[in-house]
Formats: C-alpha cells, structure tokens, sequence
C-alpha cells in the first residue's frame, strides 16, 4: 500500500509520521509526476494554509488530475486546511478548490489564534478522541443526505465522511493518537484489494 | 511588573501546544512583510502563508533611523480585515506592554523582534504568560533555547533584516544545525555540561540530544531577496522563510512573491528554481552587511 501526503505547505510531515507509524509506505506529493508516477492508495491533504496550497495546486496542473483521482474513489483524508480544499463551497469566497465533498465550509469558524482550543469527544465510533483545532474551520451545511457526520463540538458539526472522503476540522496528525490515521488505512486497504 | 497569570502549568501547556501546532501549519510557507491592506493582499495572492504587518519594511526603518516601536493598532486591524491567512506583527524585545496590545486586538502571532528599537537590554518578555503565540530570532541554540525557555513558541534566524543580504541568516542556520547535530551525538551523562555552556535548561538540552531537532517551528529570515535565496534557506534546513524588505523593495512585487512561494515548495528542483528566477524584474538594491553601522543581530542575547 502506498499513501501520497499533498506536500505543497502545511503540517504534512507530521501525517507521514503518523502513516509510517502505522505501517504503510509514504510518499510526498510536490509535483504533478508525483501523483501520475505512483499508484497511490490513499491521499492525505494536511493542515496549512487553504489559499497557499489551492493556489499551489492549479500552478502546478495538480488540480484537476488529483480531483478525478478523489472522483474515481480514492480514499482522502483531509484536516483543517485539506478539509476546506475539498469543500464544494467556501463561505464569502467564490472559489473552491477540488470542491468533491458536498458540503460548505466556514473558515476560521473560531476565530484567530487566540480562539483555538483543545476538545476531547468521539469521533464516529472512536470514543474520547483529543481534538485540536488551530484557527479552524467547521462545516455549516451538508449538501447530500450521503454526507455523514463524525463528531461534533460546540454545537458545530467538525467531522464527516462522505464515501471514501474524510473531512477534519482538527488535527488528529499533531497529537499522539494514530486511531484515525488507521481507520483511514482500512479504506485504503479495501480500496487497494477491492474496487481498484 | 505583571504577575504570572499562568500559575496552571496544565493550563500553558494547552496554550503553548496549539501556539506550536500553528507554527506546524506555517511550514513549508513564506511569510511576508506587508505595510498596507493592498500590499497584503498580493501577498494572500501570492501565496503567503502569513503576513507580517508592520509601519516600515526594514531596509525603510534601517534608512530612516531613530526608534522604531510597534505599529498603529489601527493599521494593523486594516490588515486583519484584508486577508483570511494569519496575521503577525512586531513589538520591541522586552516591551511586554507592546505585545499585551498586539495581543488585545487578537493578533495570531507576535514577533519578538531585533528590527524594532529593543525596549528592554537585559530582559526579555515572558511569553509563558501570554495566550498568544511569540516567534523570536535566534543565532545558535543557545539563544533559540532560551527564547523557548521564556515560551517562544516558533523561532527563526536573526539574518541581519533590511539588507538583501543572506550571509548572516546562512551562518545561524548552519550554526544551529551543527550544534543540534553535536548534542545528539553526545552520551547522556554530558548532557548537564552541556546545558551549562549553551546557558538553557538540562530538560530543553535532553529534549534536542533524543529527537535531533528543535522542539519547535524554525524558519529562515534575514536578507532573503531571490528565489534562490530561498531555496539556499530551504535546503539548509529551514522549514519556511520570512521575506522582508526583499518583497515590496523589488521591481515586481507580485511575480517575485510568487516565485519565492514557489521555490520554497519545491527547494530541490532546481530547473523549475531557474524558470522562476526569469524576469523577475529588479532586485532590492541590497546593502552588504559589512557597510552597516547597525548590526541588528546583536540585540538580544
């Protein structure tokens, strides 16, 4: 099995950490020969800057290529920033970026650095699972009835899955917890014996 | 003087995760020095990961003399309400009255910085007690230690600012490097002697020897002007880069942010570094640092 870590900006050293702790094989993707030259099971798309990393990715003529990759079922996990990247609507901007998963998005949801916490509760089935949210996003309409909600906190839904996609307001990649990183490597596997 | 408002060691250690955790976001990213809602703008467009809002670039405060403070309040909001990306701003080394206002109005990063007049020649701020997040310069591991120590949650070189030069940020990187590359080969038991030298706790000493790296964020940032430049920062380690003067004193603002942007994300592909670096207009004119009377770098041990 082999998983590409989006490696334009961001947190994504983290989530390779977190893969490679779990068993399977990591590669970065900077350029568009990084996702047409691999078989890849699985996408991460990590924490940064949503404006940096949607601009990086038309740039470099990635957008297109990893949107019909999503499309055609490989598993995504998306935190905080990757969460927005795959929103199909970003509130107060006209653009969004790779735009498969049916649901808005708020950025910044909880205000500057200043507004970002901490919060332990349940993840689907995962129980107390420690949350991070660093100027984070949450999700404010669901726009399939497909679209399942994950957890939420403070009255504001900040997880969904949507088929093989994983949406994250949080960070699960910079605690010490890989039980979402793993869950995540299940789809692939299914992915990778299954439909592929 | 204030007193310790973070008395709950649980309660800072919360706060001083999620302020490296932002830091982890900012990697792999440029940070820009901008003195306007417009200029900010082009920056978010760029691709800047944050920006940095201050009155005068550098290479302005360094021609202009005198004492350098924080910036308006109010122009710093303006900056705030332009872009969706963080916002950082500067206040004095020591003035910790500067950093609680820059911290009233809910700025995401405050950067404890050399470029301003220092307000304080002995002491620097407590950042444990702030809720916001402090970046601060570093020449060696020692200083980068102590910043830590005091809760500094992200650091970045002292390149000398102002000067289009990359000497400076080049030699504390490199510096930072082999000392961290030194602690991790020692034994354990010349782990306190070690700490005795740089001056920094034995725990911070440990924590480098087991994991081979800072415990947090580092980033280039003195004298950045190219492509390049940036590239150079990335490969010796840097995990990011601050471009100061080097963006909004050039030709082309808008095409070299970019280019910058670019290379640092793809620092090793030197063909594409090349096709960058095409017709991006005038650099800053630069100054060599060895022409300057005032060596910023020294401010603050």
């Amino acid at each position: 099995m082999k998983i590409g870590v989006l490696a334009l900006q961001g947190a994504f050293r983290e989530h390779q950490d977190m893969i490679r702790l779990s068993g399977a094989e990591c590669i970065e993707i900077r350029q568009l020969s990084d996702l047409t030259g691999n078989s890849l099971d699985g996408i991460v798309l990590p924490g940064g800057e949503s404006t940096v990393q949607g601009k990086l990715l038309r740039e470099l003529g990635m957008l297109e290529p990893l949107r019909n990759m999503i499309k055609a079922g490989t598993p995504v996990l998306a935190t905080c920033a990757g969460l927005i990247l795959l929103a199909e609507k970003i509130e107060g901007d006209p653009v969004s970026h790779l735009g498969t998963l049916p649901v808005t998005v708020k950025r910044n949801a909880f205000g500057r650095q200043t507004g970002s916490f901490e919060y332990t509760g349940n993840v689907g089935k995962l129980q107390n699972f420690l949350m991070t949210f660093i100027r984070a996003p949450i999700v404010t309409a669901l726009n399939s009835q497909e679209v399942e909600v994950l957890a939420e906190c403070r009255e504001q839904i900040v997880a969904v899955k949507y088929g093989n996609q994983i949406g994250l307001a949080f960070h699960p990649e910079i605690n010490d917890d890989p039980s979402i990183h793993r869950e995540f490597l299940d789809l692939c596997e299914k992915f990778h014996n299954g439909i592929k | 003087m204030s007193e310790s408002k973070n008395t709950n060691t649980t309660e800072f250690n919360e706060r001083y995760g999620l302020n490296k955790g932002l830091a982890q976001m900012l990697k792999g990213g440029v940070i820009m020095d901008v003195t306007t809602p417009e200029q900010a703008r082009i920056a978010e467009a760029a691709g800047a990961c944050a920006v940095m809002a201050l009155e005068r670039i550098p290479a302005d405060i360094r021609a202009a003399g005198g004492v350098s403070r924080m910036s308006d309040p109010k122009m710093i909001k303006g900056i705030q309400e332009a872009v969706s990306i963080p916002v950082m701003a500067k206040c004095r080394i020591g003035h910790f009255m500067e950093a609680k206002i820059l911290e009233a109005i809910d700025i995401d990063y405050i950067d404890e910085s050399e470029v301003l007049t220092p307000a304080d020649d002995v002491y620097h701020i407590n950042k444990r007690d702030f809720s916001v997040p402090f970046v601060c310069g570093a020449r060696d591991l020692g200083e980068a230690l102590r910043r830590i120590n005091e809760g500094a949650s992200m650091i970045r070189t002292k390149g000398e600012p102002g000067t289009g030069d990359v000497v400076q940020a080049v030699r504390h990187l490199r510096k930072m490097n082999s000392e961290i590359r030194r602690i991790a080969s020692l034994n354990s038991d010349e782990l306190f002697e070690a700490a005795k030298q740089l001056q920094v706790p034995y725990e911070l000493v440990a924590w480098v020897h087991d994991n081979g790296k800072l415990p947090v964020v580092n980033f280039a940032a003195g004298g950045v002007a190219t492509p390049a430049d940036a590239a150079l920062m990335m490969h010796l380690g840097a995990e990011g880069v601050f471009v100061g003067s080097g963006i909004f004193k050039s030709g082309d603002p808008a095409k070299r942010a970019r280019a910058i942007v670019q290379a640092v994300t793809n620092y090793k592909d030197a063909k594409l570094i090349a096709e960058l670096s095409e017709d991006l207009g005038e650099a800053m004119v630069g100054i060599n640092a060895s022409e300057i009377k005032i060596i910023m770098e020294e401010r603050g041990k």
